[in-house]
């Protein structure tokens, strides 16, 4: 956080007048394709107003005083930043997303959308908090990531409303309508040298306009603060805050990796095979947009944006202060039974007693938590195989059933534990130090 | 003639381009059949497969990212040399001295693109339910190319040696100190031992095999250095191969079965 508002304010201005006036041509441009293409002028007149809002805005910004977020809500959004917010928030805005999909894949309604994030994005840039994180020079891929995502997502889910359309009425999915080949010269080899030459201008531009990130050189004794792993690997990092490394470092991410390959053995419904749609496989379209958009980007983001010194979360508009203080106090499961419910203390091995004694002892201190992990990974797969996983099991016999349902658990186990931690302040369910076997 | 005209005409054209220019439907077969670099594609192809609001071309975006990342890189390992004393400096000489040093720049925003294209390209392929049959084998081998492109990009973090790169590794690494049974810090570390002398020590576990030392250093480098422009490159250059084969041999570009 170097150097004054002042300077942070003339340094960003004019960036963000050019920001504001290449959104302004965009919604021109947009404009123009509705009145000129669609004939659709009321839409038109409106994208122009906004045109022209945004050229006002820029200007504004040009002079050096950009429009930021009032005080009063970037207080309120920092206030309200938490890890429970920011989960339970972000879940329901996919669930809201995913329920309201056809009112959202509207184009009009899609561009809007895109509008606002853009210039809440912008607003947000006028914070000298928020502007410091998301400029950091290894942090913008992901603000890229964000949007490229958010877009893909919006294409995917209109073709897949669209087809899901023409199934009701019983036509084919619209990639079936045009089965006519074509000569892969020219019409898909000029597609790819188009990409390519687009491709090296972007990426030579990006290159130009923006250093690579480099920070000072390398100290073993000078730790960072926070230290972060690479950003694609901040879900795992994230994990780190309700798991021992050896689950969030090495089980879970061996077991996504496992996951992912199993998809095409696990996945026995033959429809929905080459084109987009929801309703023809909507149990694991809502499985795999749980583990990717939400436990695996959304937890990246939080990492990247949210996680500042001692991990500790902070608001976007909030200054990274690494003396700010969070009381931690977890308990473990074995604490809650032994000593808050039975009012007692662990139990413990006598000192000088052998091995199995010991070993005995730590089996009996941390045996609520073990059944509690026997009853959710060996009784509950059996359980949903006779209650709503019945069909599943019938079509997809017991080695594949009983895979599929420990996958599914273990990947539901990170929400839950986060659930867990946030209402009781639950630290391990089983707790063996001893043998560095935490969970 | 014109100068095209003698050229094409030539005994050193014709005997690199066997056929005329595919300018007809006959040469613009010939020349996907007959020339190493077009084989890769089929003749013909279902138009809509090739759509971009379908595919998003984001596979072929991340091999050509790949290649971009190839060439860079190489010119790059003229220059940048894989030493404590030496990788910090080079790099900053890459950024304010060497002419093209904007190769640097191209080559880690490209890594980072890498990463996303190649999600983006899984994201797609998984909404389309292009995985099920007959394509479930390939779907394995992308997602082998997906865990190996984060690889190269982790190991490729190290290289600049700077606070950045070490801290970045050393979080990263950490976890393998606790993997099971392999980690001085692991469950079940404890198995491995020999009349009371444990076998999995910070000298000995999977992070050790991971860094060449107890922490990160110049073996780090070393070694990252050579997976990184080496090992993991050509088992990338492997499985691109085959997955690129399987694309032709298991129904061709994604589409309605």
């Amino acid at each position: 956080m170097h150097g004054s508002y002042t300077d942070f304010i003339e340094g960003i201005s004019p960036f963000l007048g050019g920001y504001y006036l290449a959104l302004s041509a965009m919604n021109a441009v947009m404009a123009f394709y509705l009145w000129h293409y669609k004939h659709k002028t009321g839409q038109a007149v409106f994208w122009v107003v906004v045109s022209f809002l945004l050229v006002a805005v820029a200007s504004a910004a040009m002079g050096g005083s950009p429009l930021g977020i009032p005080e009063d809500i970037r207080k309120f959004i920092d206030w309200a930043t938490g890890p429970v917010i920011y989960s339970v928030g972000t879940t329901a805005l996919l669930v809201i997303a995913y329920l309201a999909r056809r009112w959202l894949v509207q184009p009009m309604v899609g561009w809007s959308l895109l509008n606002l994030s853009l210039v809440v994005m912008g607003l947000s840039m006028a914070n000298m908090n928020f502007a410091a994180i998301v400029t950091k020079p290894d942090n913008v891929p992901i603000v890229g990531l964000v949007f490229l995502l958010g877009f893909f997502t919006w294409l995917a889910t209109a073709k897949a409303v669209e087809n899901d359309d023409r199934a009701r009425e019983g036509l084919p999915p619209t990639e079936s309508l045009d089965n006519e080949k074509v000569l892969v010269w020219p019409d898909l080899v000029y597609t790819e040298l188009i990409c390519m030459i687009a491709l090296t201008a972007f990426l030579l531009v990006w290159g130009i306009a923006l250093q690579a990130p480099l920070e000072e050189p390398a100290s073993a004794v000078k730790t960072p603060n926070p230290s972060k792993a690479p950003w694609y690997f901040l879900g795992l990092q994230e994990m780190l805050v309700y798991y021992d490394p050896w689950m969030a470092g090495v089980l879970l991410p061996s077991l996504i990796i496992v996951g992912l390959m199993a998809i095409p053995f696990l996945d026995f419904n033959k429809q929905g095979n080459g084109y987009y749609t929801i309703e023809q496989r909507k149990f694991s379209y809502i499985v795999f947009q749980l583990g990717f958009l939400e436990l695996w980007v959304t937890l990246i983001i939080l990492g990247t944006f949210f996680r500042g010194p001692n991990w500790n979360i902070f608001g976007p508009f909030e200054y990274w202060d690494a003396h700010k203080v969070l009381a931690l106090n977890n308990v473990d499961l074995s604490q809650y039974f032994w000593v808050d419910g039975m009012g007692r203390g662990l139990p413990k091995a006598p000192a000088g007693s052998g091995l199995g004694t010991q070993i005995g002892y730590i089996l009996l201190r941390e045996s609520p938590g073990i059944v509690l992990l026997a009853l959710y990974f060996i009784v509950l797969p059996p359980l949903m195989a006779v209650t709503f996983f019945r069909g599943f099991f019938a079509k997809m016999g017991f080695v594949r059933y009983m895979l599929m349902a420990n996958l599914l658990l273990f990947m539901v186990a990170l929400p839950l534990k986060m659930v867990l931690r946030w209402v009781w302040n639950l630290k391990y369910i089983v707790a063996i130090p001893e043998y560095f076997l935490n969970f | 003639m014109s100068i095209g005209e003698m050229i094409r005409e030539s005994q050193v054209w014709k005997s690199i381009f066997r056929h005329p220019m595919p300018q007809d439907r006959r040469n613009r077969i010939v020349v996907m059949l007959t020339n190493f670099f077009l084989h890769l594609h089929p003749v013909s192809i279902k138009k809509q497969g090739i759509a971009l609001s379908y595919t998003w071309c984001m596979g072929g975006v991340t091999f050509f990212l790949f290649l971009v990342e190839t060439v860079t890189g190489v010119l790059l390992m003229f220059y940048y040399r894989p030493t404590i004393e030496w990788a910090y400096n080079d790099i900053l000489a890459l950024r304010d001295v060497t002419s093209l040093g904007v190769l640097r720049e191209l080559h880690r925003w490209g890594a980072h693109a890498m990463v996303i294209t190649v999600w983006l390209h899984m994201y797609r392929v998984f909404l389309t339910g292009s995985y099920k049959p007959p394509r479930e084998f390939n779907w394995v081998v992308g997602v082998i190319l997906l865990l190996l492109t984060l690889l190269l990009s982790f190991t490729g973090y190290l290289l600049p040696w700077d606070q950045l790169a070490i801290w970045a590794i050393t979080v990263g690494s950490n976890m393998a100190r606790a993997t099971p049974i392999l980690g001085h810090e692991g469950p079940g570390q404890q198995l491995l031992n020999i009349q009371g002398i444990d076998m999995i020590t910070n000298a000995s576990d999977a992070r050790f095999a991971l860094l060449g030392a107890r922490f990160v250093g110049e073996e780090t480098l070393n070694r990252f250095y050579i997976l990184h422009c080496i090992a993991i490159p050509l088992a990338v250059a492997l499985l691109l191969a085959i997955h690129f084969w399987r694309v032709r041999k298991d129904g061709g570009i994604s589409g309605p079965l």
